[in-house]
């Protein structure tokens, strides 16, 4: 944790740096009869920033924060596996979304997930893959009217099936 | 006393059969809206804008109120059951809320959000019937220097509270403020802080994509890392007793925040510019510095639920008057409200009141109708979303991941906006594994919009001068509170170091 700690400040004043200077792109001081130029506010909150990750460095070279006094690890076995399993499923189904449609994208996650990480029944994991995502489809398409994406060419058979009945 | 008749005509107006059977049809739906993530009272009365032709003006405003009013309790439930807020204006009953449905006390949350809901919605409505002119009045003379020092001491709330790692907590609240910055520049029109240059980052990081990525995938991730994947809920049966004996829990127990909540919620909402998500998250920094044990805050205290929840009923019905009064709409919300309004003929401003007295009052008379109404279809469902509690947590997990992703789509129709999700959500969890608060993160993003824009009108004003947040009447002492405030913890800490010397 220890390590973890100082890594993680790191990065973040890396990112603050990042942004002061990101920020620099438009004026930072004061122009007369307009105001603060648009990168006052984000430029000396990024300065805010990293001052308090340098506080927290400080905090944990003079080993006063509970995780510079701390040697376990920042996640044991289960941990990554959690981030890795849970996680990585997550990214998947976002990027699926593109390619099989919001719904189909659902279905596929709800699938992996209840049967190779919930280890539910066959039954539960393929009725909830099914129902889920065409419950959602009635409710965000025919009731609320808002659209979601439909993936590439080839799904478009299923929601031209779809809109017809909904519509 | 001509008051009293106006509002008992409006009061009768209301409960006939029709705008009776809108309020109580536009109240389910709104709860239902308003507890999904993602989408909140302004998606629900867009979509049902149209419906509203085919009935008389003042039935169509009364049933789109009421619409407002059910999000407005709706937000709580996914707050508490999920976790996540459903909308901006329920984050902070989350702080609260979810650690007490962990504790396995979700209905006591529920119902404390539903009755805080209720007596916060009521106040608003008698001190809007009350003292419509001279608030309209009050709230003109509030200009940017004024929100501006209200914002500061928001954060200040947030920052002298004390016990949390001070350079953490500033930490968030300038990311969070960093984050509200991206996109266009208002004032100059140029596009600011295109991150790594993806193109994406030009419409600007809305409040939903961090408060989904933290409390729905963040949030999820945490819980299953520390719980070792075993989460279990004990849920007590729901009766109608356990009902009861938890209305008189939440009542015992959260009466300060909700007093505290009506008042700064109503007071907030009147404000132009401000409204329902910083009238709940002040009120939950205020009610948690004047209480008298500010460690249960975070950790499943009741207060901590009601404060937030009456003040952003209070809010929201507060928000209805610089909208009927100066025809200046305080949330995505009344500005609809206001375009139906103006579809309809009725012109908005201090006329409304003399010409059209009928529609105002039904208007105002259905408010304290709708509150009731929302309050008794609330209780009543209180046991179907306790019940979604109970689904085992490898199911429940995947449906929140679902609904946050899906919900997520809906509020900004981005792919973008989707990985900026998943990223907030493993950031959230590294960063929360080190103690880094985020709440302050999230508050400061929906804040910062409100805050930069006033800071630079307020300095432009000024030109350049920054005593101007000082000498005015009204901003002067919210400023100076907002900085003893903050420095509060830097005295608490130089006092300590006295004594042990």
């Amino acid at each position: 944790m220890r390590q973890g700690e100082i890594s993680l400040v790191g990065v973040l004043a890396l990112f603050s740096m990042y942004l002061m200077w990101k920020s620099t792109e438009l004026s930072v001081g004061y122009i007369s009869g307009q105001g603060p130029g648009g990168g006052f506010w984000p430029f000396w909150l990024a300065l805010g920033m990293l001052l308090s990750c340098l506080a927290s460095a400080w905090k944990w070279w003079r080993a006063k924060s509970p995780f510079s006094q701390s040697d376990e690890p920042f996640l044991d076995s289960f941990g990554w596996r959690t981030l890795l399993h849970v996680g990585g499923s997550v990214v998947v189904f976002v990027a699926l979304i593109s390619v099989v449609s919001m719904y189909g994208a659902v279905a596929i996650f709800l699938f992996y997930y209840l049967r190779f990480l919930g280890r539910h029944s066959w039954f539960l994991t393929l009725t909830m893959s099914l129902l889920l995502p065409a419950g959602l489809f009635f409710f965000f398409e025919g009731v609320m009217l808002i659209s979601m994406p439909q993936g590439m060419s080839f799904t478009q058979p299923v929601f031209d099936l779809l809109y017809d009945i909904i519509y | 006393m001509e008051l009293l008749s106006f509002l008992a005509d409006g009061i009768l107006l209301s409960l006939q059969p029709l705008n009776l059977a809108l309020i109580i049809i536009g109240v389910t739906v709104g709860l239902f809206i308003g507890a999904m993530p993602g989408l909140g009272a302004v998606n629900g009365v867009a979509i049902l804008l149209p419906i509203t032709f085919l009935v008389p003006p003042g039935s169509a405003i009364i049933f789109l109120s009421a619409i407002y009013y059910g999000a407005m309790y709706g937000g709580a439930i996914s707050s508490v059951t999920l976790g996540i807020p459903g909308a901006s204006t329920a984050v902070a009953t989350t702080f609260d809320g979810r650690p007490l449905a962990l504790k396995g006390r979700a209905s006591l949350a529920l119902v404390t959000a539903a009755l805080a809901s209720f007596v916060g919605g009521t106040v608003a409505t008698v001190l809007l019937t009350l003292f419509t002119p001279i608030l309209a009045t009050t709230a003109l003379s509030f200009g940017p220097p004024e929100i501006f020092a209200l914002m500061l001491l928001a954060f200040a709330t947030f920052v002298g509270l004390g016990g949390d790692d001070i350079p953490k907590t500033i930490f968030s609240i300038c990311l969070g403020l960093v984050l509200a910055a991206v996109g266009f520049d208002t004032i100059s029109g140029e596009p600011r802080l295109v991150l790594f240059e993806i193109e994406g980052f030009m419409r600007g990081i809305g409040f939903i994509v961090l408060a989904i990525g933290v409390y729905g995938i963040g949030e999820m991730l945490w819980t299953m890392e520390q719980t070792r994947g075993e989460v279990t809920t004990t849920n007590p049966k729901m009766t109608a007793k356990g009902l009861i004996s938890d209305s008189k829990e939440a009542a015992r127990r959260g009466w300060r925040g909700t007093m505290i909540g009506s008042a700064i919620g109503f007071f907030v909402g009147i404000l132009p510019a401000a409204g329902a998500t910083p009238g709940s998250l002040m009120s939950y920094g205020v009610a948690k510095m004047l209480s008298k044990k500010p460690e249960e805050y975070g950790n499943g205290s009741v207060d901590g639920v009601s404060a937030p929840e009456s003040a952003n009923n209070s809010a929201s019905t507060g928000a209805m008057l610089p909208m009927l009064t100066l025809g200046i709409p305080g949330s995505p919300t009344t500005a609809i409200l206001l375009g139906g309004m103006v579809i309809w003929g009725l012109v908005p401003g201090p006329r409304l009141f003399i010409e059209e007295t009928e529609f105002v009052w039904g208007l105002i008379g259905s408010f304290y109708i709708s509150n009731i109404v929302a309050v008794v279809i609330n209780l009543a469902c209180i046991p179907l979303f306790v019940w979604m509690l109970r689904m085992p947590f490898t199911i429940l997990a995947p449906l929140i991941f679902v609904l946050s992703i899906i919900g997520g789509y809906a509020a900004s129709r981005s792919i973008h906006d989707l990985w900026l999700i998943v990223v907030f959500g493993i950031a959230a969890f590294v960063m929360r594994k080190f103690d880094y608060p985020l709440a302050p993160a999230v508050l400061a993003i929906v804040l910062g919009p409100i805050a930069e824009p006033t800071l630079r009108q307020s300095l432009l004003l000024s030109s350049g001068d920054p005593m101007i947040f000082f000498t005015r009447p009204i901003a002067g002492p919210i400023t100076v509170i907002a900085i003893i405030l903050i420095l509060l913890p830097a005295l608490k800490y130089l006092r300590r170091k006295r004594s042990v010397a």
